[in-house]
C-alpha cells in the first residue's frame, strides 16, 4: 500500500499533473498554429455572417 | 397557445408516441408516489409531476388528433428557440424580483420580513433568486441560443424530432420543482444545487436528452467543421452533467421521501462541492455564454472572429483549467494546503484565457466600432465583455489567500458574482435575445430603439451602483471584522458590521431595481415587437439587417 500513500498520490497529482497539462497545452498551440489550418479559419471565422434567419435548412 | 408551440416539429411518429407513453408512465408513477407517501413535501411535489404529465400528455393527445406533429426536415426548429426566449424573459423577471426582494429584506428588514409566513424567509428565497436567475433565466438563454446557433453553423435541422421540446418543458418541471421546493422547505444544503435527489434525477433525464440533440444535430451536420461555439456550448453540456451527476451522489431516508444524505462527508464534500460550484461558474455561466458570444458578436457587428486561432487556444486552455479551480473557496480550512494553492494557481491562471477571449470579441468589432455609437444590442455585449473581463480580473485576485482572507463571507464576493453575472451573463443574454426575436417572429426590427437605449443605460447604472456599494460594504465589513482592541479582544460584534452597512444595502437595492427595470422594459419591447406587422409591412430607419429583407 506504500505505493498509493497520500505523499505518493499527491506527488503524482503535482508532477504529473504539470507535464501533462504543458504538454496537453503544447498540442493545442501547435494544432491552432499549424499553416495548413490556416484557410479553414479563416473561413470558420466568417461562418456565423454566412447563415441566414430565416428558418429554411440550406440544401 | 400550446397547440402552436408543438405545430413545427418533425413527426417522425415513433418518436411522439415515446414521449406519448413516457407522460403516461410518468403520470402513474406520480400518482402511486403521491397516494403512497407519508411526506408531505413529497406529496406535494407528486402532484407536480402529476399535473406536468397529465397536462404533457392531454396537450399531445390534441396534438396528435390535429395534426400538428408535422416532419419539416427542410426547415429549421425555431418553435423551440420561440418557447425559449419567452421562458428567458418570463424567468429573468421573476429571478431578478425575487433578488429586489431580498435585497430590500436586508436593507429595511422591519418592513420586509414577514415572521407570519416562513416561505418568504430570506434563507428560502435566496436559493429562489440565485437559481431563479443562474438556471432559470440563465438556462434558458443557453438552451434557447444554443439551438439556434448549432442549427444555424451545421445547417441543419435540431435532432430528434420532439426531444427538443422535451428538453424545453422538461427543464420548466425542474424549474418549477426546484422554486417551490424551496419555498417549501426543501433543501440538501448545497449552494447552487440545493433540489433533492429525485429533482436532481429528472434534471438528469433533461440534461442527457439536450446533450443528446446537441451531439445529434452535430452528427447530421453539412459543414464540415464544427463552429467554436458549438464547442464551448458541447463543453458547457458534458461538464455540467458531470458536475451535477458527482455532486448530487445521495441516498434518499425512503423511497418515497424527500430527504436525502450525501455519499461524501467532512472536507470530501466541501471539496466536491467548491469543485461543483466553482465549475457552475466556469461552465455554466462562462463557457456557455462564450459560445453565444462566439456567435452573437460577430454577428451582431458584422464581422468575422478577430482571431480562430485564438479561439481554439482559448477554449482548451479555458476549460482544462477552469475544472481545478474549486479549491480557492476553501481558503484556511482542513483542505491541505497544497491544494488550496493548487486551486489560488489555476485561478491566476485563468487569467490568460479570460482574457484572450474578451480581447477575441472585443477585437472582433475591428472596423465596425462605429456601431458601438449607433447600435445599443452592440454596445450592450461590449459592455458585457467589458464586465467579463473586469470580474475574470477580479476573481483571481480574490483567490489568493491573503486577499481571500479579507474577502470571504464579506459583501465583495456578493458584488464580484454580480459584476460577473449583472454585467456578463445578462448583458450577453439580452444582447443574443434582441438579435433572435426579430429573427425569430420575422420582423425587420426590434419594436423600438429608443427602449434599447433605455434599456442599456438604466441597467449599466445599476450594475455600477450595485457593484460599487458591495466593494465598499464589503472591505468594511473584513475589516471591521478583523479590528482588535488593545486588549486583543474583537473590536466590532457582528451585529454592528451589520448596521454599519445599512446605507450600501439600500444602495444595491437600487442599483437591483434599476437593472429589473430594464428587464422590465425590453420585456415590454419584444412583446411590441411579437405584434409588429411582419417584414413586407415597413422598412424601418434602423434594419440593419439586409440579408432578412434578400431571404425571400
Amino acid at each position: 500500500m506504500s505505493g498509493l500513500s497520500y505523499e505518493a498520490v499527491a506527488r503524482f497529482a503535482q508532477q504529473g499533473g504539470t507535464v501533462y497539462f504543458g504538454v496537453l497545452f503544447f498540442i493545442v498551440v501547435i494544432y491552432a498554429l499549424w499553416p495548413r489550418h490556416t484557410e479553414t479559419f479563416k473561413r470558420l471565422a466568417a461562418l456565423p455572417l454566412e447563415d441566414c434567419e430565416d428558418d429554411h435548412v440550406p440544401s | 397557445m400550446t397547440q402552436l408551440t408543438v405545430q413545427h416539429d418533425e413527426g417522425a411518429p415513433f418518436d411522439v408516441m415515446l414521449l406519448y407513453i413516457f407522460t403516461g408512465v410518468g403520470a402513474f408513477a406520480a400518482l402511486l408516489a403521491a397516494a403512497f407517501t407519508k411526506d408531505p413535501l413529497f406529496q406535494f411535489h407528486s402532484f407536480i409531476f402529476l399535473a406536468a404529465f397529465v397536462l404533457a400528455a392531454g396537450v399531445m393527445t390534441a396534438g396528435v388528433a390535429y395534426g400538428k406533429f408535422r416532419s419539416e426536415p427542410t426547415r429549421y426548429a425555431d418553435g423551440v428557440i420561440r418557447a425559449g426566449v419567452i421562458a428567458t424573459m418570463f424567468w429573468a423577471v421573476v429571478a431578478m424580483l425575487v433578488g429586489v426582494v431580498i435585497a430590500a429584506q436586508l436593507s429595511w428588514p422591519n418592513i420586509f420580513y414577514f415572521p407570519e409566513a416562513g416561505w418568504l424567509n430570506f434563507g428560502r428565497l435566496r436559493p429562489l433568486h440565485t437559481s431563479g436567475v443562474i438556471f432559470a433565466f440563465g438556462g434558458n438563454a443557453l438552451i434557447a441560443t444554443s439551438f439556434w446557433v448549432v442549427q444555424r453553423t451545421c445547417r441543419a435541422r435540431l435532432a430528434g424530432g420532439v426531444a427538443p421540446w422535451f428538453v424545453f418543458w422538461g427543464y420548466q418541471l425542474f424549474i418549477v420543482l426546484a422554486a417551490t421546493g424551496y419555498l417549501a422547505g426543501i433543501t440538501q444544503s448545497k449552494e447552487y444545487a440545493e433540489p433533492e435527489w429525485y429533482v436532481d434525477l429528472w434534471l438528469t433525464v433533461v440534461w442527457v436528452a439536450y446533450l443528446l440533440v446537441f451531439l445529434g444535430t452535430i452528427w447530421k451536420r453539412k459543414e464540415p467543421h464544427i463552429y467554436v461555439a458549438n464547442w464551448f456550448y458541447l463543453a458547457f453540456i458534458i461538464t455540467v452533467a458531470i458536475l451535477h451527476l458527482v455532486n448530487n451522489m445521495a441516498l434518499p431516508v425512503a423511497l418515497l421521501h424527500h430527504r436525502s444524505y450525501s455519499l461524501y462527508s467532512g472536507v470530501q464534500d466541501a471539496l466536491v462541492q467548491w469543485w461543483y460550484g466553482h465549475n457552475a461558474v466556469g461552465f455554466f455561466l462562462t463557457a456557455g455564454f462564450l459560445g453565444m458570444m462566439y456567435y452573437f458578436v460577430p454577428k451582431r457587428a458584422e464581422r468575422p472572429v478577430y482571431s480562430y486561432r485564438l479561439s481554439i487556444v482559448h477554449f482548451w486552455s479555458l476549460i482544462f483549467i477552469y475544472i481545478w479551480a474549486g479549491p480557492h473557496h476553501l481558503h484556511y480550512t482542513a483542505l491541505p494546503q497544497w491544494t488550496q494553492t493548487l486551486g489560488a494557481t489555476f485561478s491566476i491562471m485563468l487569467w490568460m484565457p479570460s482574457w484572450g477571449g474578451m480581447i477575441n470579441g472585443l477585437m472582433t468589432l475591428s472596423g465596425a466600432w462605429d456601431k458601438l455609437r449607433t447600435d445599443p444590442v452592440i454596445r450592450m455585449m461590449v459592455v458585457a465583455l467589458a464586465f467579463y473581463g473586469m470580474s475574470t480580473f477580479e476573481g483571481p485576485l480574490m483567490s489568493l489567500r491573503e486577499v481571500n482572507a479579507l474577502s470571504h463571507y464579506t459583501d465583495w464576493t456578493i458584488g464580484h458574482v454580480h459584476s460577473g453575472a449583472l454585467g456578463w451573463v445578462g448583458f450577453i443574454s439580452f444582447g443574443a435575445v434582441y438579435c433572435m426575436v426579430p429573427w425569430l417572429w420575422k420582423k425587420d426590427r426590434v419594436y423600438s430603439n429608443t427602449l434599447i437605449e433605455w434599456h442599456f443605460w438604466i441597467a449599466t447604472t445599476g450594475i455600477l451602483l450595485y457593484i460599487a456599494a458591495m466593494w465598499v460594504s464589503g472591505i468594511m465589513e473584513g475589516l471591521m471584522w478583523r479590528e482588535y482592541t488593545p486588549q486583543g479582544f474583537l473590536a466590532n460584534s457582528f451585529v454592528e458590521t451589520v448596521a454599519a452597512k445599512h446605507v450600501e444595502n439600500i444602495i444595491r437595492t437600487v442599483g437591483g431595481l434599476m437593472y429589473l427595470s430594464g428587464a422590465v422594459i425590453m420585456s415590454y419591447n419584444l412583446w411590441r415587437t411579437v405584434r409588429m406587422p411582419g417584414h413586407e409591412a415597413q422598412p424601418q430607419g434602423l434594419a440593419s439587417l439586409p440579408a432578412l429583407a434578400a431571404a425571400e
